[in-house]
């Protein structure tokens, strides 16, 4: 009953994607529920940043990929004809593996999404404004025209951060965003990410079970099927729920193996 | 379990007794002396280069450094007074030629590269068959450039004439292919997480290149552009066949008839049986290699801008 009244963000209904000829995810049915943070777990090549990526059609840059089935955002079919990709992507914006600052001050690297997409309003308020709920101020008030690379690691992933919510994106995209990362950067990004969700709606891959169970409400579970024949490896989703059904009472033994480290 | 302990402890001694032969210097001396062989190799290799480089400067200074006065830059060339002619118009030329080689070559090799590598779909025929003749063009002789300007640009199509015009389009066309190919290996060293970044916020592809990429790409692009203008001023045999005529005694103007340009004027002192003619062509090296030195610097100096800015 409760998940009656969640607001559905996105609805992935047989989704499949292909790279060329080759079938790199199939079958995913997955809601993704508002201003909650579902994570996708699984194994390495089990598909989960490919469905990532076509969340906000980041897959239409690799030319081959092609994305079947029913991916409808707020209940807009986001692959149709007369969608265009950019648009998406102001909405629900990403946040990458590996930190990745533009080359430029600190200031500049926030003000430049507000800035190509001539958003109104001062620039100085928008650029606090993602910083403070970067939970980034603090650190670099002092230093807004420093060059960017000279952040640590986990400074520039909260930059990142930072610069996809000025844009006042809908939806956040993270793929892997601590991997690169040390467990005290880590558990900042988590708690900002506790954060955010009051406010976006987030969905996080990661190959860090811990953090699954940390942060998410729920989790999607995937995992490589090769049972499609000789040298398949077809990504599939096993299952999804509440996090806390899935690492504790998954209804796929698949599901309860990797999450108590049998396998993966 | 108890025999193996012994057995574990005569491991670490002989481990021990090795390393106290082998952690010296001295206890390997084969492959010390390939070392330092190969190092002697490399060294010659670029000892070679700087000999070669040097004897060619100290050739001119010594045959030509005598001759280096204000009027060798200044004066109009004389084919009967060695002593007083000069440069002026073929520096001029070279100089015109050159910016005009600029202005062509930035514009269309980097939109060029920026296509090849941002843009083009590699499984179209007709990307694919754009990217092997532009690697082949690197490749073709300069005189049949010349060949096609004389052709295409100074008659035919363009019909400009013999002028410096027609000789900055066909040196431009000449030098197009390493500007592409070098700005294309400076678009590629941009990470692809910059412009991931970018489109992830919502800019369009084009504001993505234009905003981060050809900013990050500018320095090695730029790096291309100086390769391509040194080889521009050093091209004789293509100018010879669109215009530049060996004796111009009047400043060359862009648009209209007649101008030459360094590397023509120097050939035709040198072919001079007159001694004094021959000082003037090494003389005249020299004033080649100040206005390349100069226009590298420009070039370099607005490279580290661009590096620094960025």
């Amino acid at each position: 009953m409760e998940q009656a009244v969640k607001n559905e963000v996105f609805s992935l209904k047989n989704v499949s994607v292909h790279y060329g000829s080759s079938l790199a995810v199939d079958g995913v049915n997955l809601p993704i529920y508002e201003n909650e943070i579902t994570a996708l777990i699984g194994p390495s090549g089990c598909g989960k940043s490919t469905v990532l990526r076509s969340l906000n059609r980041m897959n239409d840059l690799i030319p081959s990929a092609k994305v079947g089935g029913e991916l409808l955002y707020h209940g807009q079919d986001m692959y149709g004809k007369d969608v265009d990709p950019v648009q998406v992507r102001k909405l629900i914006g990403m946040v990458f593996q590996k930190p990745n600052p533009f080359p430029k001050s600190i200031y500049d690297n926030i003000a430049f999404g507000p800035q190509t997409l001539g958003m109104k309003g001062n620039m100085d308020e928008i650029v606090e404004g993602a910083l403070k709920q970067a939970a980034l101020w603090d650190d670099v008030k002092d230093r807004l025209k420093d060059n960017a690379f000279g952040m640590s690691g986990g400074q520039q992933q909260r930059l990142c951060i930072a610069r996809a919510i000025a844009v006042k994106p809908d939806v956040i995209l993270m793929d892997e965003p601590c991997s690169a990362l040390d467990p005290i950067s880590t558990f900042k990004i988590e708690d900002l990410m506790m954060e955010l969700k009051k406010d976006y709606t987030i969905v996080i891959v990661t190959h860090n079970m811990q953090q699954a169970a940390r942060v998410a409400d729920r989790t999607a579970f995937f995992t490589v099927d090769t049972s499609r024949g000789e040298g398949s490896r077809v990504g599939t989703l096993v299952e999804h729920d509440d996090t806390t059904k899935i690492f504790s009472n998954p209804a796929d033994q698949r599901t309860l193996d990797y999450v108590t480290g049998k396998f993966g | 379990m108890a025999n193996k302990i012994p057995a574990r402890a005569s491991k670490a001694a002989s481990v021990a007794a090795a390393v106290n032969s082998s952690i010296y210097k001295g206890s390997n001396t084969k492959a010390e002396i390939q070392g330092m062989a190969f190092r002697l190799v490399l060294l010659s290799a670029l000892g070679i280069a700087l000999i070669m480089i040097f004897s060619i400067v100290a050739w001119a200074v010594v045959e030509g450094g005598a001759r280096v006065n204000p009027g060798l830059f200044l004066n109009n060339p004389s084919s009967f007074r060695p002593e007083q002619a000069g440069y002026r118009p073929a520096i001029l030329g070279t100089v015109q030629l050159i910016t005009g080689v600029i202005v062509v070559i930035v514009p269309l090799g980097i939109g060029a590269a920026t296509y090849l590598e941002l843009f083009a779909d590699r499984t179209r025929w007709y990307n694919r068959v754009v990217e092997l003749n532009i690697q082949n063009l690197a490749g073709v002789p300069s005189i049949v450039f010349g060949i096609l300007g004389l052709a295409f640009i100074v008659r035919g199509v363009f019909d400009l004439g013999f002028v410096v015009a027609a000789g900055s389009a066909t040196i431009a066309i000449l030098v197009l292919p390493t500007v592409i190919l070098a700005s294309r290996e400076a678009i590629r060293a941009v990470p692809s997480s910059l412009l991931d970044g970018a489109l992830a916020l919502g800019a369009t592809r084009w504001q993505a290149v234009w905003k981060m990429v050809l900013p990050s790409a500018a320095p090695g692009m730029l790096t291309g552009v100086i390769l391509a203008v040194a080889r521009a001023i050093g091209e004789a045999a293509p100018l010879l066949l669109v215009g530049a005529a060996t004796f111009v005694t009047f400043d060359p103007n862009f648009w209209s008839d007649g101008y030459s340009a360094l590397p023509v004027m120097i050939y035709s002192y040198a072919g001079r049986p007159q001694a004094e003619f021959h000082t003037l062509a090494a003389a005249g090296v020299l004033v080649m290699l100040v206005v390349l030195f100069f226009i590298n610097s420009i070039a370099v100096w607005l490279r580290a801008r661009f590096e620094r800015t960025w």
